[in-house]
């Protein structure tokens, strides 16, 4: 909930700078707040992984991680992940070049690829559940559900900004600088991006 | 009107300089996500083979490449302000070092 | 409120002349019309000017400290005497949670965050916070969660784990009423209030500075805040997972607590202390940095070594990371961890030592005025230096395994809590009333309130370091009269609670006479206390833009540096201008077109949709989609309204610059 709420606002546009544009660095207020608040949620995400790596050994009943988890499955997904990354990037270069049409065609194949995720994961935590593994089962089951469940909520955030922002662009409804909104979407979705970078190896690929 | 969308027309935001940097083409992207995608898939294929003690330290280190690589590049902090280099890698390196910290006193780096 | 936004060129339109604007009113409100120049009660609900912002959290909080103050004395009341029969055992666990946690969350935190939102911007010269609309979430995200935590009194009962609410004593199993999911969502929304807050001030500090105004130019108060926000924006999201953890495991059945199926209890300390040690400071590096303010003004000398203050305070909040363990020495950690975690705590004794040897080089050979101010800094050197010696005994590790759980602890953390982090916000109070509302607090009530409260802080909380020694328990709910020593000095310490109360009440009445008081010597003149920095260049109460002109910033201390300089015949420091040729200088450079952020509701419901999202927790899951879809609305009705309304907000229009040159010209 934290951190949907304070990741819109960082696309808001509340700089009003003095109503000058001046600010003491010269840089952006919405790009300083983003940037710390993914410095926060390096602490978040964090505390989640390392809960994770405590319990992953810990499953009194039910399955084990090396029984349920599937390499060639997740790095697919995690590629499409990856890939969602690139066309954020390639947005944002439209965008700083004032291509407002494109960018908003590679935000929403973005959001797709996202969304292509999300679904993987969906369908992932269902085999999951099939083969024994329920959010109560055991603490491998709690504490690997809330960790890649933290990380899917912030990629359907993700995706709800991205579709937000392509939205009100298309209605002209953005205040301020289109190009930076753009760019702060994108360094929200590199971020949920990075984080999986994390998971991928830690979880998946680390045999527990 | 607004000011601030004065202001982005008038193009005196510091991104607008930036802009040109990236001007030279979108290869570099494709060329980063290219990386990004072998390494990704020198991880998977390392978790298939057997290489001992040095599986773990490989695979950490490919992590925090690829890590790195998107961060420097596609979140553009590499040519971005020193100031915004502090923010996320204090948030980060506090991170690392405190949950370490954390899971050392659980003993966690000392079991087979 | 005045929005300056308004163009105060008045000149009749005529019908149909409105020049297009780039977004029309439709567009810009998104489902309401935007409040523009509201009045009355609506002028403070909705604005977003930082100084009504500090002045609502600063009400907000004292409500909650008497709230606070009410649950101790009923603690101290049930120990008067043996066999206490004011409280049974489960209402006094309650108390004592709610007590610290009011304290702690409710008071202290937001308390801060008072002094913080009013005097950050006026002390680095900017006309408002970074994000005002930010600034106003945060405040009414923060009274939502107060509530909601106070709520459970009604609804059940409130948590009753203790303030660190160790799991898994605090699941459903041992805990099973609502009290514990009402605290631990309740202080979830105080987390983002905190989170967004302190976001909201980095960046204020960071960009929003004067002109000439460097880093190492801003006043310490700031200085300080600024440490006290960083330590807030990376331990808010620790204790956000942990209190993730018990919700999950107290709602949905997770297992992160359940030691059958192998779960480490150590896993919630180890949690809350990464964030608890961190908090530490957050509650007290603001009043550090508001004594370092009041010592030298009232000892008419400049801060002792400003940049070491100012470098101890972050290297504080750095080594404050490193040291969360020592509050789980008894816990069985292993003597590694032990070692390490102690050393670390006495290290961090370096930067505090710094910061009073700073304060007493302050004072020494200055000019001292003993007011009210004063006298509560000078308080805090003097108890909170008693506080922090018992804290070394802390980090002995053999000596706080006898010490854990007795009263020997809470008698260390109330002194630095109360004389150093409460003592420091009632400086505060005395020092920058007049700025905030134009009127001198009375002096005769204040050393009233002073003393009463320093007589009475020790007297309760001084016998506690001897009961605590004996081996009386912390959080034990009555005693036998066999007891001799617990008889007598728990008498004590709650005879000392009732002086202290009476100097609090001394407060608000002294509150009350000055606000009431019809005698002109109330009216604060414009540099009451002959101050050094830039909050006091302006008027008191200061106009809603704060500055007339953005003041260049050329030294430390710049307000002082502007009246006085050095003679250079005599070597001697004189006067060189008054307070009030440097404002009358201000006014006759006054910036014309002044824009400020206007009002905005979009905070207000989105702060309202998070206690909805609490309630469907406990009480039923439907709620939570509610809460959810308004949380969403509110949102995109937000993220679409410019931050400075635009003119055809204004009801008729406003004239837009362009029909105004038409027609001038």
């Amino acid at each position: 909930m934290s951190t949907a709420a304070v990741a819109e606002h960082g696309t808001s546009h509340d700089d009003h700078g003095g109503g000058h544009g001046h600010t003491s660095t010269g840089l952006s207020n919405n790009k300083l707040a983003m940037w710390l608040f993914l410095g926060s949620e390096c602490l978040l995400f964090g505390g989640l992984i390392s809960t994770y790596m405590l319990y992953r050994g810990r499953h009194v009943k039910g399955p084990g991680p090396d029984q349920v988890f599937s390499i060639p499955y997740t790095s697919v997904s995690s590629f499409v992940l990856l890939m969602s990354s690139l066309t954020m990037v390639l947005a944002v270069a439209e965008a700083q070049k004032r291509n407002i049409d494109k960018a908003k065609l590679w935000m929403t194949v973005t959001a797709v690829l996202g969304a292509t995720f999300v679904g993987g994961q969906v369908f992932e935590f269902t085999e999951f559940y099939r083969k024994g593994l329920g959010y109560t089962t055991s603490l491998f089951g709690s504490s690997f559900y809330t960790l890649t469940g933290f990380h899917g909520v912030h990629v359907t955030v993700g995706i709800i900004m991205l579709m937000a922002t392509v939205g009100m662009l298309k209605s002209n409804k953005v205040p301020g600088d289109k190009a930076e909104v753009i760019e702060l979407v994108g360094l929200y979705w590199h971020f949920v991006d990075i984080v999986w970078i994390l998971i991928f190896t830690l979880v998946y690929l680390i045999p527990a | 009107m607004s000011t601030a969308v004065e202001h982005a027309s008038l193009g005196t935001d510091p991104n607008a300089e930036h802009t040109e940097h990236a001007g030279h083409g979108n290869s570099h992207y494709y060329l980063v996500a290219l990386a990004l995608a072998i390494l990704t898939g020198l991880e998977v294929l390392l978790s298939y083979i057997d290489i001992g003690a040095a599986f773990m330290p490989l695979l950490l280190t490919l992590m925090m490449i690829k890590f790195i690589m998107v961060v420097l590049e596609f979140m553009h902090l590499r040519k971005d302000a020193k100031v915004f280099h502090f923010l996320f890698w204090s948030g980060f390196l506090l991170a690392i070092a405190v949950y370490i910290g954390f899971l050392a006193t659980f003993k966690f780096f000392l079991q087979p | 409120m005045a929005i300056i936004e308004q163009p105060r060129t008045n000149v009749a339109l005529p019908a149909g002349t409105g020049a297009p604007a780039l977004v029309t009113p439709k567009e810009a409100k998104g489902m309401f019309a935007r409040p523009v120049e509201p009045k009355g009660w609506r002028d403070w609900v909705f604005t977003v000017d930082h100084k009504k912002i500090g002045i609502m959290y600063g009400v907000v909080a004292f409500v909650f400290f008497i709230v606070g103050g009410l649950e101790a004395m009923l603690i101290r009341l049930q120990l008067a005497a043996p066999n206490g029969k004011v409280l049974s055992a489960e209402q006094y666990n309650q108390m004592f949670t709610m007590h610290a946690t009011t304290m702690v969350f409710l008071f202290v935190m937001p308390m801060a965050s008072a002094f913080a939102n009013y005097f950050v911007p006026l002390q680095i010269g900017a006309r408002d916070v970074a994000f005002p609309r930010i600034n106003a979430f945060g405040l009414w995200t923060f009274v939502a969660g107060a509530i909601f935590v106070n709520l459970s009194w009604f609804l059940g009962g409130g948590a009753d784990g203790g303030w660190f609410m160790y799991a898994p004593n605090s699941t459903k199993m041992f805990s099973p009423g609502h009290g514990v999911d009402f605290w631990a969502f309740g202080l979830q929304i105080t987390g983002i209030a905190s989170l967004t807050g302190a976001i909201n001030l980095i960046v204020t500090c960071i960009n929003m500075r004067a002109p000439g105004m460097s880093l190492f130019k801003m006043p310490i108060f700031t200085w300080m805040i600024m440490v006290v926000q960083f330590l807030l924006v990376f331990a808010m999201p620790v204790i956000t997972v942990a209190l993730f953890l018990l919700s999950f495991s107290r709602g949905f059945g997770g297992a992160f607590f359940d030691v059958k199926q192998g779960a480490d209890p150590l896993l919630w300390q180890h949690l809350f202390w990464i964030f608890g040690h961190p908090e530490v400071y957050i509650l007290v590096l603001p009043s550090f940095g508001i004594v370092s303010e009041v010592l030298p003004v009232f000892s008419r000398k400049p801060l002792f070594g400003y940049k070491f203050v100012a470098i101890s305070g972050a290297a504080i909040g750095f080594v404050g990371w490193g040291v969360w363990a020592h509050h789980m020495f008894a816990s069985g950690l292993g003597p590694i961890s032990v070692l390490v975690f102690s050393m670390a705590t006495m290290m961090i004794a370096v930067p505090t030592g710094v910061k009073i040897i700073n304060w007493t080089l302050t004072m020494w050979g200055g000019k001292l005025r003993f007011t009210t101010a004063m006298l509560f800094a000078i308080g805090l050197i003097v108890e909170f230096t008693i506080g922090g010696l018992s804290g070394v005994t802390h980090a002995v590790a053999p000596s706080d395994t006898q010490q854990t759980d007795t009263y020997y602890i809470v008698a260390h953390f109330h002194y630095v809590l109360f004389g150093g982090a409460i003592f420091g916000l009632f400086s505060g109070f005395y020092y920058w009333w007049p700025k905030v509302f134009g009127r001198l607090l009375n002096e005769r009530w204040g050393k009233a309130n002073f003393w009463l409260m320093v007589i009475g802080m020790n007297l309760t909380f001084g016998p506690m370091h001897i009961v605590g020694l004996q081996g009386q328990p912390r959080r034990m709910y009555r005693y036998d009269e066999s007891n001799v020593h617990a008889r007598f000095w728990n008498a004590i310490s709650t005879v000392g609670a009732f002086v202290l109360a009476l100097g609090i009440l001394c407060f608000i009445v002294n509150v009350v006479i000055t606000h009431r008081s019809k005698n002109p010597a109330v009216k604060a003149p414009l540099d009451p206390w002959d101050a050094r920095s830039l909050e006091w260049m302006t008027s008191n109460p200061p106009p809603a833009h704060n500055f007339d002109a953005i003041p260049t910033v050329h030294e430390l201390d710049e307000f002082f540096h502007r009246k006085y300089a050095v003679d250079h015949e005599t070597d001697e420091i004189k006067q060189i201008a008054t307070a009030e040729q440097i404002m009358a200088e201000q006014m006759a450079h006054a910036e014309k077109d002044i824009h400020l952020p206007s009002p905005s509701y979009w905070p207000l419901v989105v702060s309202l949709s998070l206690p909805i999202i609490g309630f469907g927790v406990i009480y039923s899951h439907i709620l939570i989609a509610v809460g959810a879809l308004v949380t969403i609305l509110g949102l995109f009705g937000w993220s679409m309204e410019p931050s400075v309304a635009t003119k055809d907000d204004y009801e008729p229009p406003a004239p837009t610059d362009d029909a105004i040159k038409e027609l001038t010209a």
